[in-house]
């Protein structure tokens, strides 16, 4: 009886904690969505583009690629004329590789557009599975988030399940280090068609930080080009569920 | 006033012996008690793939000791395994870098397939058990979960695991090759990419030697901050493994409160410093972000309601039959055999050994104000699992009492790290897994040209090995979850 009631204490004290609009939500003091002003760069500086650890900038024009960007606050840091300014924002998904660089003036993200193959096939039921290759564990912690009981991707019909052969796609994190090439490759072939493949954090979509490594194998990546890049190091759950609620035509997030 | 988790010294002031009185002194060292901490080779300063010499550091009555030995290239090299089991990955590591041969080493197989070995992962020297009724059972390298790839294999009699064979490398990124290449400004980033998990106590560990290399001193307050970060990491990613162990061993209300739970703490550390990981939090001799009254207040406010939310899934948790018969007895790893073995981090004080550099090096926030080590005596899954359950309510208390030491602190400006020529720099930090390592070398022009880090899970992996021993099958994932290893930390 007493087991019984500590049970219930749990679950008294669990309450309700899924988000309940994941198109909603206010994740404060997040550092996403950089919005880029209109004011110009001092003359000559570079500080930003020196100092970035993924080269993600580009001058004049002014472009940050959030494909290659570890959001590390150090170009908003260093620059004179407050050219950078990252915001709360955590829409930083995809379809295209160029869809993910923001440019001066052009502050938001062009928005996900729902792919109506992908939708009329998988819009109610999607199954993933997760590839980690030579990912630091930090993506993977936040994929395993996208399940939990705050994100809860399980109400809208996406699982990450335990085989390929259960799935629908891969869910792919890391930079794709040359001795998980293989595996990977072997993994992608034993889901069965139609399939595709997700890319998720600044490793997967660029190589991020190792992108100068030699220890990579980035080949998989340009035989199958991903439905849909999301960004940030590691991107938070809600830019994950957001990304695949776009891809699928989720008209809205409520639950 | 040195740190007596950081150790600077000047090239020439270091103790330099022949390979003779080197390696009996590290043999009479770990006999007498010294704790073995790291031990590696570096390479001639312009030949990368040449072997220049032997480190060796421990741990000698609370102080961390140094010493090396050149190395010529007709060395006949001696190995300590054999006689010193705790060395055998260290041993592993140098064979692998710089083919250096160590004839009789019983135990010489890849660690991570780097160089010459990167892409050979089909050429693991398995162990073979043979009999008519064993079987073997291959897992990975990608796993069930949402976890990083290894291969594990099973030499099985009946459902009684006889061996299990740990083969990792999959994760290998380069790192260490890309640590001394890589601009000093721009390292921070990929030094929290070694293992992300731990991304605070890489991202300290760096600062400290960094700091140390330079000269550059950081004030009290700074520190006490970075302690907090670096005890909310440790309460985080023990409720990662408490949950896993929950969820391995079907005890869902356990799975899903302490998975909420995290949640709570993660998200404290972004409102702190923008990252649920507190990536970019700190760089060497800064402090970027501000910690004011209302971040004060706001520690305050979570930790009070996350402590009593707590209290009551862990009394669930400890009481449940159910935890108790699948973690009780599973896995163990017993005291003689963990410190023969050279296990460190909780994995270590799982087994009653008492390793725990916040208090065996206390320095900095942890010497003003000391933090409690935890130990369990069983060596279990059960000890593992509690061992983290005690130490998250120690870090608790912990923080709400340095919380109140603190005023108002404003980030402060960036800081340019110009580290003097011809330095060593080592510092440890105790992260939530165990020891992390960094070991930093300047030449004469002051660049950085050495770079080591060395991450628990390299010495522990072996400790998982042990545990599985004549375990059955079925119980893998709990003696596997409750180690919670780091695969990326091992293959750099």
């Amino acid at each position: 009886m007493e087991h019984f009631i500590d049970a219930f204490k749990v679950r008294q004290s669990q309450g309700k904690q899924f988000v309940p609009d994941v198109r909603a939500a206010n994740p404060v003091g997040f550092r996403g969505l950089p919005l880029i002003s209109n004011t110009p760069c001092e003359s000559g500086c570079t500080q930003c583009v020196d100092d970035c650890p993924t080269s993600a900038i580009k001058l004049s024009p002014f472009s940050l690629d959030l494909g290659k960007c570890v959001f590390c606050d150090e170009c908003a840091r260093v620059c004179p004329s407050q050219k950078v300014a990252f915001t709360a924002g955590y829409r930083l998904a995809s379809r295209t590789r160029d869809g993910l660089v923001v440019r001066e003036g052009n502050n938001e993200l062009t928005p996900v557009e729902a792919s109506e193959r992908i939708r009329k096939i998988f819009g109610r039921s999607l199954k993933l599975r997760s590839v980690s290759a030579g990912g630091c564990n930090g993506c993977e912690l936040e994929i395993n988030a996208i399940a939990n009981v705050n994100f809860d991707i399980g109400r809208y019909g996406i699982e990450i399940v335990a085989s390929p052969r259960h799935s629908d796609g891969v869910i792919l994190s890391g930079p794709i280090s040359a001795n998980m090439a293989a595996a990977l490759e072997l993994c992608y072939e034993g889901i069965p068609e139609p399939k595709f493949v997700i890319a998720v954090g600044a490793c997967a979509i660029s190589g991020g930080v190792f992108e100068d490594s030699v220890a990579l194998d980035r080949k998989f990546l340009g035989r199958f080009a991903p439905e849909l890049y999301v960004a940030g190091c590691p991107p938070h759950p809600l830019s994950i569920v957001n990304g695949l609620l776009d891809l699928l035509g989720h008209a809205d997030g409520r639950w | 006033m040195t740190n007596a988790n950081v150790l600077i010294s000047k090239r020439t002031d270091i103790p330099t012996l022949s390979y003779e009185d080197f390696r009996s002194k590290v043999l009479d060292d770990v006999k007498s008690g010294s704790r073995l901490v790291s031990y590696f080779a570096t390479p001639v300063e312009s030949r990368p793939e040449e072997i220049g010499a032997l480190q060796c550091v421990m741990i000698n009555s609370g102080k961390l000791e140094y010493f090396r030995c050149v190395v010529n290239s007709d060395l006949e090299y001696r190995q300590l395994t054999s006689e010193l089991p705790a060395f055998h990955c260290f041993e592993r590591e140098i064979h692998e870098q710089y083919g250096l041969e160590m004839p009789g080493h019983p135990w010489l197989k890849p660690i991570r397939f780097e160089g010459r070995w990167l892409k050979r992962m089909d050429e693991y020297p398995f162990y073979n058990l043979a009999g008519k009724e064993v079987h073997e059972v291959g897992v990975g390298p990608i796993h069930a979960g949402v976890i990083e790839p290894g291969h594990f294999r099973f030499m099985c009699f009946g459902e009684t695991v006889e061996h299990l064979e740990i083969h990792l490398g999959y994760q290998h990124r380069g790192v260490e090759k890309m640590l001394t290449k890589t601009p000093i400004r721009k390292l921070s980033p990929l030094i929290e990419s070694i293992a992300g998990d731990s991304a605070v106590a890489y991202s300290l560990g760096f600062c400290r030697a960094m700091e140390a290399l330079c000269g550059l001193k950081v004030a009290d307050e700074i520190e006490t901050i970075r302690g907090i970060a670096i005890e909310l990491e440790r309460i985080a990613m023990h409720l990662v493994g408490l949950g896993g162990i929950a969820t391995d061993v079907a005890f869902l209300p356990g799975s899903s409160t302490y998975g909420r739970l995290r949640t709570a703490i993660i998200n404290l550390s972004m409102r702190l410093c923008g990252s649920r990981f507190g990536r970019s939090w700190f760089r060497p001799g800064e402090l970027r972000f501000p910690f004011l009254q209302s971040h004060r207040e706001d520690i305050r406010k979570t930790l009070a309601q996350f402590q009593s939310d707590i209290a009551i899934i862990n009394k669930l948790f400890q009481e449940s039959r159910s935890v108790q018969h699948r973690l009780r007895t599973t896995g163990i790893v017993p005291p003689e055999l963990a410190d023969e073995i050279g296990l460190v981090g909780i994995a270590s004080r799982s087994s009653g050994l008492k390793r725990d550099t916040r208090s065996e090096l206390a320095s900095g926030v942890y010497k003003k104000h000391p933090i409690e080590m935890i130990t369990e005596p069983d060596g279990d899954c059960w000890a593992r699992g509690i061992v983290r359950l005690r130490e998250i309510d120690v870090s608790l208390d912990w923080i709400l009492k340095v919380v109140e030491t603190l005023a108002d602190v404003e980030g402060g400006p960036r800081v340019d790290c110009i580290p003097q020529p011809d330095r060593r720099a080592i510092s440890i930090e105790e992260g939530w897994r165990g020891e992390v390592i960094h070991y930093l070398a300047t030449n004469g022009q002051g660049e950085l040209t050495e770079y080591k880090v060395q991450d628990p899970s390299l010495r522990n992996w072996f400790g998982l090995a042990q545990a599985v021993k004549n375990n059955a099958i079925y119980d893998f994932p709990i003696c596997n979850k409750s180690f919670d290893l780091s695969y990326c930390g091992n293959d750099l």
